[in-house]
């Protein structure tokens, strides 16, 4: 009782001192914690700029990023001299040093694109061509047996197909989080569950950007506000591009057919798409994937049964023993596509202190670490004109601490973490081997939700989709948190995953959670269940 | 820091019901070194979230309710010495019995033993493996887990429920929900007949007036971050969804019973052959797999519907093992085939030398029927079948003996004429 009221206490004395302007003064205000946001907060943390990210979600990664498909891109599939053609060569390149730097899984196991026609081993040669103008390294022409060589499960139908070696996968949300925890680490400020709502501009300059959680100043405001990016355009006065969300759903396969594919197998691209992939993830796991659906819902994760049907008959095509019966998880995600060919990134015609980095729909996630250098570049051009100096942060260190997974170590390995820490003997999820061990590090690295622990650790991520594992983490979250179990969310806002405790409904009013009796101390100790409200102040 | 190798005569993995019967057999039968490994931090297994009754009913004649059932099993463990390591996950198994294990108290552990039983039990189905449509919100759970975070944690997911499949889990937990003041909207089961025990369509949901939706399943499931309802929508009878017909049911929670699969992960590891019926290994009338001294029992094995037979089957796994262990088994050539109307037999192969009994589950539901067993012998049953209740034969040695010659004993079921 005594912690929530004083809650209460904080948050009303707050209201009273702290108006507005409660979120601070910053150099530079970064909008937007996916991987594009998060790359640039990174890259600006190499300069003595006084950083601030906001991200709307409870953690970083948990928009668009989260659900992309994970693919490092050689660089083929984009239209030479366009940004996305220049930044995905480039930025492919930058990922084995950016992956090692930051302890992110990252495998290069090449791309395969499929001809299953002669009219599109036609189609093939343009892209090699296309290939060669981007500077794509070691491309190959192969034909549908030596590809069968390679790759024993593709199907009989591929007549021919391009290889290109440098392409590569990682995880999508590792990387946003390492880059994220990397940028605070130094000395970005970032802020979650924090929305942009709106900005107050004179002399086509924005002065001030309000949040629904305080007010901030910045010299410069950098947009990278994934489907929202022409949202927050507006804000500025800027109406020179739309995003229209472009749906995309994945299908992930049980680890038991790692190996079916090493390369990530492609097939021809539509108009809208690079086409639906097979992919072996970074994980070991298969994942097939995405459509491609226009909406005006920029919140609409739904998957649909037309998804799935697409998807199999799509994949059943390129490759051999691909069934539904192996389906552990399916999602979607959001691709910000605007409504030009190609990424929006440069400073704004319309506000002198705002650059826009919109549009960033595939190949962004391989792009993201040289999209954060040109953004560098137009930051350092504008500073004499926004009165940022240039000096170097000679404290930055672009390491980040490793994460020791205890699924990827041998057992000499795991006998000497176990040693060292006993918590890597305590196995809490059984399908992915996730110790507790990890799971607290995860959450004293930045983990506040259930989702927040998984992209992190891979917990409830296997087959049984944390049927048994769920409550064991949310135990662990609740004790490292010091919140009570039914404050937990899956990932943040209304989640919640337990909404009462035991006997809860059984009381006089059913529909208030707020203090429960004295004399329920079963199982949670006299935990005080502040369900109604967000108790994180 | 490389942990030395342990010789062990058995090991049994899994501290549920079936590892438990296994282990207390292998020791009655002279097989002082048995350990057995258990991934929680208690024995007992899924039994411990069973607080309701209704268990070993065939084996004590008692309505016990998990916990009780499981501690007798314990106890006897215990007073038999019988070592365990409980926290304990075994994370590797090859052909030649090598295990690694982690645990808390032992470290990374790496053990060669003599034989080994499964006993690792099974998960179940989620949403995905049965690809519901729709948002990703919080509030959709398998009733198992549930289950858990009711009866062990003290937890309630929500006020209004729907379920998704008449599995016993779900139906056991629409009645405990429903003595929570959780409000449960109905239960919703894709085919034409319940998946769990009469038994429990009588108690669990007549009982307390759960509407029961037969053929009819959930096409959408809604809410953007915590569940706010399902849609519901009747099916045909090749069981596609009629979406004109569909209604919206709200709710906070969805709760899926759909289905059990047996954990053979571990089995692949030692090469162990599965079929593709039971999920479950191939096995002899020994319970022995297809790989020597490597054993399976209970709902690793196939799913069983009631304790008291994973109790039983498991018990033959452990005697076995140890004799396994002494003597060596002989070998078995009568290959055991489901035919008409019969989606498995489990043993999948016999020998024709001793009795055995067979537990087989029927494709459909069916009402008086005769069950023949080819060639020689023929059964009559006289009571309804269906799929969620497994039938258990015994057949003697004299009687299998005479497969011998074919190689193959088969097991049929035909429905009796309606004027019989």
């Amino acid at each position: 009782m005594v912690h929530f009221l004083e809650c209460v206490v904080k948050a009303v004395s707050e209201l009273v001192t702290r108006p507005k302007d409660s979120l601070g003064q910053f150099d530079i205000l970064v909008i937007g914690g996916g991987v594009v946001g998060t790359a640039i907060a990174r890259s600006l943390a190499r300069y003595r700029w006084k950083t601030a990210l906001v991200e709307r979600f409870a953690e970083l990664s948990f928009g668009t990023s989260k659900a992309n498909s994970g693919i490092v891109h050689a660089g083929f599939h984009s239209t030479p001299g366009t940004l996305k053609a220049e930044l995905c060569s480039k930025g492919c390149l930058m990922f084995p040093d950016l992956t090692s730097e930051l302890d992110v899984e990252y495998k290069q196991n090449g791309v395969i694109m499929v001809a299953m026609s002669d009219e599109e081993t036609d189609k093939l040669h343009m892209y090699l061509k296309q290939g060669e103008e981007n500077r794509v390294p070691g491309m190959q022409f192969l034909s549908g047996d030596e590809l069968r060589s390679r790759e024993p499960n593709l199907s009989d139908r591929v007549v021919a197909g391009i290889f290109a070696p440098t392409g590569g996968v990682v995880s999508p949300f590792e990387l946003t989080l390492a880059l994220g925890e990397n940028a605070a680490a130094n000395g970005v400020s970032v802020f979650l569950e924090t929305e942009v709502t709106g900005m107050e501009v004179r002399d086509r300059s924005i002065v001030q950007v309000n949040t629904n959680k305080g007010s901030i100043v910045a010299r410069l405001v950098i947009n990278a506000a994934g489907l929202y990016a022409d949202k927050v355009a507006n804000m500025a006065g800027d109406y020179s591009f739309t995003i229209r969300p472009r749906k995309g759903e994945e299908y992930l396969l049980d680890k038991r057919l790692e190996g079916t594919v090493h390369s990530t197998i492609f097939p021809l691209p539509t108009p809208v798409s690079k086409g639906i992939l097979v992919i072996p993830t970074v994980h070991g796991n298969l994942m097939l994937g995405p459509t491609a659906e226009d909406t005006d819902d920029r919140e609409d994760l739904s998957t649909t049964f037309e998804g799935f049907q697409q998807i199999f008959s799509m994949c059943s095509k390129m490759v051999n023993g691909l069934s539904p019966s192996d389906l552990i998880a399916t999602f979607a995600g959001l691709r910000p596509a605007s409504n030009r060919d190609d990424f929006v990134i440069g400073p704004s015609e319309q506000a002198r202190n705002l650059i826009n980095v919109g549009g960033i729909e595939s190949p962004g996630l391989t792009a993201a670490p040289a999209i954060a250098e040109m953004v560098l570049e137009i930051v350092k051009d504008m500073s004499s004109d926004l009165g940022l100096s240039i000096e170097e942060n000679e404290d930055y260190d672009p390491t980040r601490p490793g994460v020791r997974r205890f699924r990827c170590m041998t057992d000499e390995q795991r006998a000497a973490a176990i040693a060292e820490d006993p918590l890597f003997a305590r196995i809490v999820c059984r399908c992915e081997q996730v110790t507790e061990a990890e799971i607290v590090d995860a959450i004293r690295r930045g983990a506040r939700t259930l989702d927040g622990v998984k992209l992190r650790t891979r917990t409830g991520m296997g087959r049984c989709q944390g049927g048994f594992c769920t409550s064991r983490v949310m135990k662990i979250l609740s004790r490292e948190l010091g919140i009570p179990m039914t404050s937990i969310t899956k990932r943040g806002g209304e989640s919640r995953i337990l909404l009462y405790e035991i006997k809860g409904l059984l009381s006089a009013s059913s529909d208030s959670v707020g203090v429960v009796g004295s004399d329920r101390t079963l199982s949670s100790g006299a935990s005080v269940d502040t369900s109604g409200g967000d108790s994180k102040a | 820091m490389t942990a030395s190798v342990q010789e062990r005569d058995l090991v049994v993995i899994g501290g549920g019901p079936a590892g438990l019967a296994a282990a207390l057999a292998a020791k009655e039968d002279g097989i002082d070194d048995v350990l057995i490994i258990e991934r929680s931090d208690e024995l007992g297994g899924i039994l411990n979230q069973c607080i309701h009754n209704g268990f070993g009913i065939h084996l004590f004649e008692k309505e016990l309710t998990g916990p009780e059932y499981a501690e007798r099993f314990i106890k006897d463990v215990m007073k038999e010495q019988i070592e365990c390591l409980t926290g304990t996950v075994v994370t590797g198994l090859s052909r030649e019995r090598e295990i690694t294990a982690v645990g808390q108290e032992s470290g990374l552990l790496k053990i060669k033993a003599k034989a080994v039983v499964l006993a690792m039990g099974c998960r179940e189905r989620t949403r995905s493996a049965i690809h519901i449509p729709g948002d990703r919100p919080a509030g959709v759970f398998t009733a198992g887990t549930i289950q858990q975070l009711i009866n062990l944690d003290g937890y309630l997911p929500g006020k209004t429920v729907v379920i998704l499949g008449s599995g016993d889990i779900g139906l056991i937990m629409a009645r405990r929900l429903t003595l929570e003041g959780v409000k449960v909207q109905g239960v919703v089961e894709i085919m034409s007949y319940p998946g769990g025990l009469n038994r429990n369509i009588a108690q669990c949901l007549n009982d307390f007036g759960i509407p029961l939706y037969l053929s009819h399943t959930v096409v959408e499931i809604r809410g953007k971050e915590r569940v706010e309802g399902v849609v519901v929508a009747p099916v045909d009878s090749r069981r596609v969804p009629i979406l004109d017909r569909s209604f919206y049911v709200p709710c906070d929670t969805i709760v899926l019973s759909v289905g059990l699969i047996p954990e053979n992960e571990l089995s692949r590891m030692a090469d162990v052959r599965l079929s593709s019926t039971t999920s479950g290994a191939y096995v002899d009338e020994n319970l022995q797999t297809s790989v020597d001294g490597i054993f399976a029992c209970g709902n690793v094995l196939h799913v069983h519907d009631v304790v008291d037979f994973v109790t039983r089957e498991s018990w033959r796994a452990g005697k076995n093992a140890a004799r396994f262990i002494k003597s060596g088994l002989p070998q078995c050539g009568i290959a055991v085939k489901p035919g008409k109307n019969v989606r498995y037999v489990v043993p999948h192969v016999v020998s024709g030398e001793q009795d055995v009994e067979f537990f087989l589950r029927v494709s459909r539901p069916m009402g008086r029927s005769v069950l023949s067993i080819q060639p020689g012998l023929r059964e009559v049953r006289q009571r309804i079948v269906k799929p969620s209740e497994m039938i258990s034969v015994t057949l003697s040695a004299d009687v299998i003996a005479k497969a011998k010659s074919s190689g193959e004993i088969r097991f049929e079921l035909d429905e009796r004429g309606t004027g019989q």
